[in-house]
């Protein structure tokens, strides 16, 4: 076992990323993501990599563009506001089927918003990330451990199905320090790239990075090949924790920082008496409608809790379909809500107020 | 038989989607011509943005990868970041450069971002059909300044190499045109001088070619060479703005 060590969720989320071969970030510095920079700045020159301060979010991520096609793993991060102006770099990825890594460390919004922590990107993320048809691979760390984790994971899924991939955290987890330890390295797990555009060396046809198919039923075909792989990882990719759920007649769903909140009431509305338990979605694209599906008999009502205004209870709804309630608790503009205000949603449901 | 001339094997047998008299056509000759001289095809990555010469990543014989428009110098600087000892170059129009792409451009240029930027001023908008580009001259009529550029409201045209080469990381900042055989060798060696830079490490080279767009000019191919020649070489001099090579500021 390696050794334990103290890190803010940034720095251990940009030490993954290194230890997974990662040696090249591209960013611009927004509140509260910059450390995951200022540390790629100190640690990346020191590993013979580059990290490059851009002019702006958006020639970040076509910088991120340009040095995945070239085949190498690199990666971007930023925080809601810098995240849209990512967005037309995010499409081009996904239509030019080049895998990446993208951090959204969440904060306050629409607009400028605010720096406190938030969820409210999740339609963004799982939705509509830019224009066009695509999806993101996404992750919701809950711990700084699952911040390093999913680094890997990230990129592993990303390589794989040829799909930008986005680890979706927020500034409560970005900001807080606990003990984490990093997986061995394995850079070699690193997929061979074949399609990369870094030089034929008059050895191979050329290979060409594109996104542009004049052609409708061309572009509608490779649309349609591209939403093949996305059902493969549907299938295949979908995780989820599940806490509680054994004999749970009220389930909370929540994800990230919020789970962490309902982690703690869940376990007060046990000690009350209150068989309360949690699904906490890990991929949010794709949403683990798996295990949503098969609790469904035996849960009673469920109660979605979010740092927002009710974005991922749609889903929630709609693997539910109606056969039981789903309650909608959330607060936003970077207000986290207390694990008492989420208990008393919990008694509410089950029908015990206080 | 001898063969006494041959098309570059850095372009492909795909025919060129130009107009007649568009003078992408004799470019692309002239950096494919290039990269085949200096041999490094092979190791050539290139830019390709949106504008009429997106389509030259069917083109150029080298690997290719198509940019978001203005994104060419990002893309270029993530790959030359990733693969130093590869080469690579941008393929972009004046729309791309000089207006949705400033400001990639001139961060490239300021960070002396070590590639070839192939910059294709025709002072119009083509792919689009013919609307104002930050290069469009005043008085300009296209189709969304109908009554010419009115530089009251449109503001002026922007001179690329003159802003550009203010910048120390620019290695060499090179205005031609293609109108003649002696200016087609002038922007050839110009052309090649902004690889050899690459090569060298020398940092940011652009290569800014005054060309035209008889279709959206709507006139002849002969005609627009004598409005190229008329109109555009008086706002845009040719010349060299800046080159590190020379007066020992290597």
């Amino acid at each position: 076992m390696a050794e334990k060590v103290l890190m803010k969720g940034n720095e251990a989320l940009a030490e993954a990323a290194i230890q997974c071969g990662c040696k090249h970030y591209f960013g611009y510095p927004i509140t509260p993501q910059t450390e995951i920079a200022a540390y790629m700045s100190k640690r990346l020159p020191k590993e013979g990599g580059v990290f490059l301060q851009a002019e702006s979010e958006v020639a970040a991520i076509n910088m991120v563009l340009g040095a995945t096609a070239a085949g190498v793993r690199s990666m971007t991060s930023s925080s809601s506001p810098g995240v849209s102006l990512k967005s037309e770099g995010v499409s081009y990825i996904a239509g030019s089927d080049l895998p990446a890594l993208i951090i959204n460390v969440q904060r306050g919004g629409p607009g400028l918003g605010g720096i406190q922590p938030s969820q409210s990107d999740y339609w963004q993320a799982t939705k509509a990330l830019g224009h066009g048809d695509f999806q993101l691979f996404v992750l919701a760390p809950s711990t700084i451990q699952e911040m390093v984790d999913f680094v890997p994971l990230a990129y592993e899924v990303g390589e794989k199905y040829r799909v930008p991939s986005m680890i979706l955290s927020d500034g409560m987890l970005g900001q807080m320090m606990e003990p984490v330890e990093f997986p061995t390295k394995k850079d070699d797990a690193i997929a061979e790239k074949p399609w990369a555009a870094n030089g034929h060396q008059n050895k191979r046809e050329k290979n060409v990075i594109n996104s542009l198919y004049i052609d409708p039923e061309t572009l509608e075909n490779l649309v349609k090949e591209r939403y093949e792989r996305y059902e493969l990882i549907k299938e295949n990719e979908q995780r989820a924790e599940e806490f509680m759920m054994e004999d749970a007649e009220y389930v909370v769903v929540a994800f990230g920082a919020s789970s962490r909140v309902a982690r703690s009431a869940i376990m007060q509305a046990r000690a009350e008496g209150i068989k309360a338990g949690m699904i906490r979605p890990i991929t949010l694209w794709p949403f683990p409608n798996k295990t949503i599906e098969k609790s469904i008999d035996s849960t009673k009502k469920y109660l979605c809790v979010e740092m927002n205004m009710g974005q991922m209870v749609d889903d929630v709804r709609l693997v539910v379909s109606g056969r039981k309630p789903v309650e909608f608790f959330g607060r936003t503009g970077g207000v986290i809500p207390t694990p008492a205000e989420v208990l008393g949603q919990i008694r509410a449901l089950a029908g015990k107020e206080m | 038989m001898a063969v006494v001339f041959e098309k570059s094997k850095a372009l492909t047998d795909v025919p060129f989607h130009y107009c007649p008299g568009c003078t992408h056509g004799i470019v692309h000759r002239l950096v494919a011509e290039v990269l085949e001289e200096l041999g490094v095809t092979g190791q050539t990555v290139g830019v390709a943005s949106v504008g009429c010469s997106v389509f030259s990543y069917n083109y150029f014989n080298c690997d290719m990868v198509q940019a978001a428009h203005g994104r060419a110098p990002a893309v270029a600087t993530g790959l030359k970041r990733a693969i130093p000892e590869n080469v690579v170059f941008t393929y972009q129009g004046d729309g791309d450069l000089a207006a949705i792409g400033m400001a990639e451009t001139v961060h490239a240029a300021t960070r002396g971002e070590n590639i070839t930027v192939i910059f294709i001023n025709n002072a119009i908008y083509g792919m689009t059909g013919g609307q104002m580009a930050p290069t469009s001259l005043p008085g300009q009529i296209t189709q969304t300044t109908p009554y010419g550029r009115d530089t009251d409201a449109a503001g002026h045209p922007i001179r690329v190499c003159e802003m550009l080469s203010t910048l120390s990381g620019t290695a060499l900042a090179q205005r031609v045109t293609v109108d003649s055989v002696k200016n087609v060798n002038i922007a050839k060696k110009a052309i090649k001088k902004g690889f050899e830079n690459q090569i060298n490490k020398r940092g940011y080279s652009i290569i800014e070619v005054v060309s035209t767009c008889p279709t959206n000019w709507g006139l002849s191919p002969d005609e627009a060479m004598n409005w190229l020649r008329d109109n555009m070489l008086p706002y845009y001099p040719l010349g060299v703005y800046k080159d590190v090579t020379e007066g020992g500021n290597e």
